[in-house]
């Protein structure tokens, strides 16, 4: 059965789909069966940066308005056999989603794969709402950056009380993904450091992701960081994360396109 | 064959809690103070109910009538007026008795966490984070939370707030008339602190107590801050 979840950040342009992307071909590079499902729909990304662009044919709202079987809507992945993606529509927007059409499609998927990942449009409203809704964990994504630090907060908060396993009084898991960090910058100040996010957003920290130039060659050609160079500091960070999800401790470095001793950090175990 | 009687309406009573504001003379300082607020945050008012006192005010029908232009004009909702001369209420709005017992019977604005307690408690502890955008409303006493108010969330209380972690919201106490609720927190990084209705925002509190351990009391007119360490 899938262990399903949620990335996601109040936020925009933090990471989340980038990530998306870089954990389920992680994942999957390892053996995992996963699928990655775009819930930002009329604004879709995730098909891009998985280079599926070109063969999207049925899509997520198809499947929920029942205009499509989800094993026609379902896109396997070119380079890595249990990757899948579900795109979003382009052409519709948030309002065609539904509480029970995401439920059921949740549910049928359960059942094949090991990961489930759904990838949380920006911001608070229906899209985000009902990405998180089904959630067994999230990934709470956000850059050292004040605005993104307060939006993902805010995020929590509705973590913690609109998705369904906060409605059934349990707690849901949530970890924090640091993107974008610059160990440079945030030694100087101009950055909030790795401690100072922690004080805020009070919850167990997955990983830190440096800023990266490979992330950005990596979505032009449309392959998940993690497989376009894998040897780059984002490809290990994520990497390590994919791995921490499957339950392995994996100590936690910074890991620098620059070979140095800047990396280690506090000797911090991550969650 | 019966007939069916006629439906009729059913009335009850209700006890609901209000924010009662009671305007100072002469009425444009008070007016330009209420505009000050409202350029500072200007949601202050929005789905707040609104009780004015005029009592002792002794306005004229003309003044009294402005006064409620005014308020209108400035969204502010006026459930009902209180101590108002029987010559100036023309209907428009309801003349409103306090409750003797002044006790209140029913919940204001449901709080984003609810208390376990099914009797509303006189005090209640919140044990995780306060989120950015969660709203604490208790209307029967003191608050605590054991952990920070993040930047974006906001407490208010009847009696006292005491944050065990960093205040980074806004905070209102003694919010239903207690001049004598304070303010307390480890780490001070609040947006606005309010007791009984008389506030400082962030820009207003002195340097020296950011990030220190504080308590907040009302002096006379003002919110007086003091070292906790």
């Amino acid at each position: 059965m899938a262990h399903v979840l949620v990335v996601t950040s109040g936020k925009g342009g933090v990471g989340k789909t980038t990530s998306t992307a870089a954990l389920g071909a992680a994942l999957a590079s390892a053996g995992e069966r996963v699928v990655v499902i775009d819930f930002d729909v009329g604004l879709r990304n995730l098909d891009l940066l998985m280079g599926a662009e070109r063969r999207v044919v049925y899509d997520l709202i198809h499947v929920v308005q029942g205009a499509a079987k989800l094993t026609q809507a379902l896109i396997r992945d070119k380079r890595i056999d249990s990757l899948f993606l579900l795109a979003a529509s382009q052409t519709r927007d948030k309002d065609a989603l539904t509480e029970e059409g995401v439920e059921r499609v949740i549910r049928e998927l359960r059942p094949f794969f090991d990961w489930i990942i759904c990838d949380s449009p920006a911001g608070i409203e229906r899209g985000a709402s009902l990405a998180m809704r089904y959630a067994d964990s999230a990934i709470v994504v956000a850059n050292p950056e004040v605005s993104s630090v307060r939006d993902s907060d805010r995020i929590i908060g509705l973590l913690d009380s609109t998705t369904t396993k906060a409605r059934h009084g349990e707690q849901m898991e949530k970890y924090l993904l640091l993107t974008r960090y610059d160990a440079a910058r945030a030694s100087r100040g101009e950055m909030l450091g790795v401690e100072d996010v922690l004080d805020i957003l009070c919850i167990p920290l997955l990983g830190i992701i440096p800023e990266s130039k490979e992330v950005l060659n990596a979505s032009n050609v449309g392959t998940p960081v993690t497989l376009n160079n894998p040897a780059s500091a984002p490809a290990r960070a994520y990497n390590d994360v994919a791995r921490r999800l499957k339950g392995e401790e994996v100590p936690l470095v910074v890991p620098s396109d620059k070979s140095g001793l800047l990396n280690k950090l506090f000797g911090r175990r991550a969650a | 064959m019966t007939t069916r009687g006629t439906t009729s309406f059913k009335f009850r009573g209700g006890t609901f809690h209000a924010l009662v504001v009671r305007p100072g003379t002469p009425l444009e300082a008070w007016l330009a103070d209420i505009d000050k607020l409202l350029a500072r945050s200007p949601g202050f008012f929005a789905g707040k109910s609104v009780v004015i006192d005029v009592a002792g005010l002794s306005l004229t029908r003309d003044a009294f009538l402005g006064l409620l232009d005014e308020l209108s004009k400035r969204d502010i909702r006026i459930l009902g007026v209180e101590g108002a001369d029987p010559s100036c209420v023309d209907g428009r709005v309801p003349s409103l008795t306090r409750d003797k017992a002044d006790k209140p019977k029913r919940r204001a604005p449901a709080p984003a966490i609810e208390t376990s307690a099914p009797a509303p408690a006189s005090s209640i502890l919140i044990d995780k984070p306060v989120r950015s955008g969660q709203q604490i409303v208790h209307p029967h006493g003191d608050v605590t939370v054991i952990g920070s108010v993040a930047s974006g969330a906001e407490i208010v209380a009847a009696g006292s707030i005491h944050i065990y972690g960093t205040l980074r919201g806004r905070v209102l106490a003694g919010a239903y008339g207690n001049a004598r609720a304070r303010i307390f927190c480890r780490k001070l990084e609040a947006e606005l602190m309010a007791i009984d209705g008389h506030y400082l925002v962030a820009d207003d509190i002195e340097p020296k107590f950011r990030k220190a351990s504080i308590q907040a009391w009302l002096g006379g007119d003002a919110l007086e801050i003091a070292n906790m360490d």
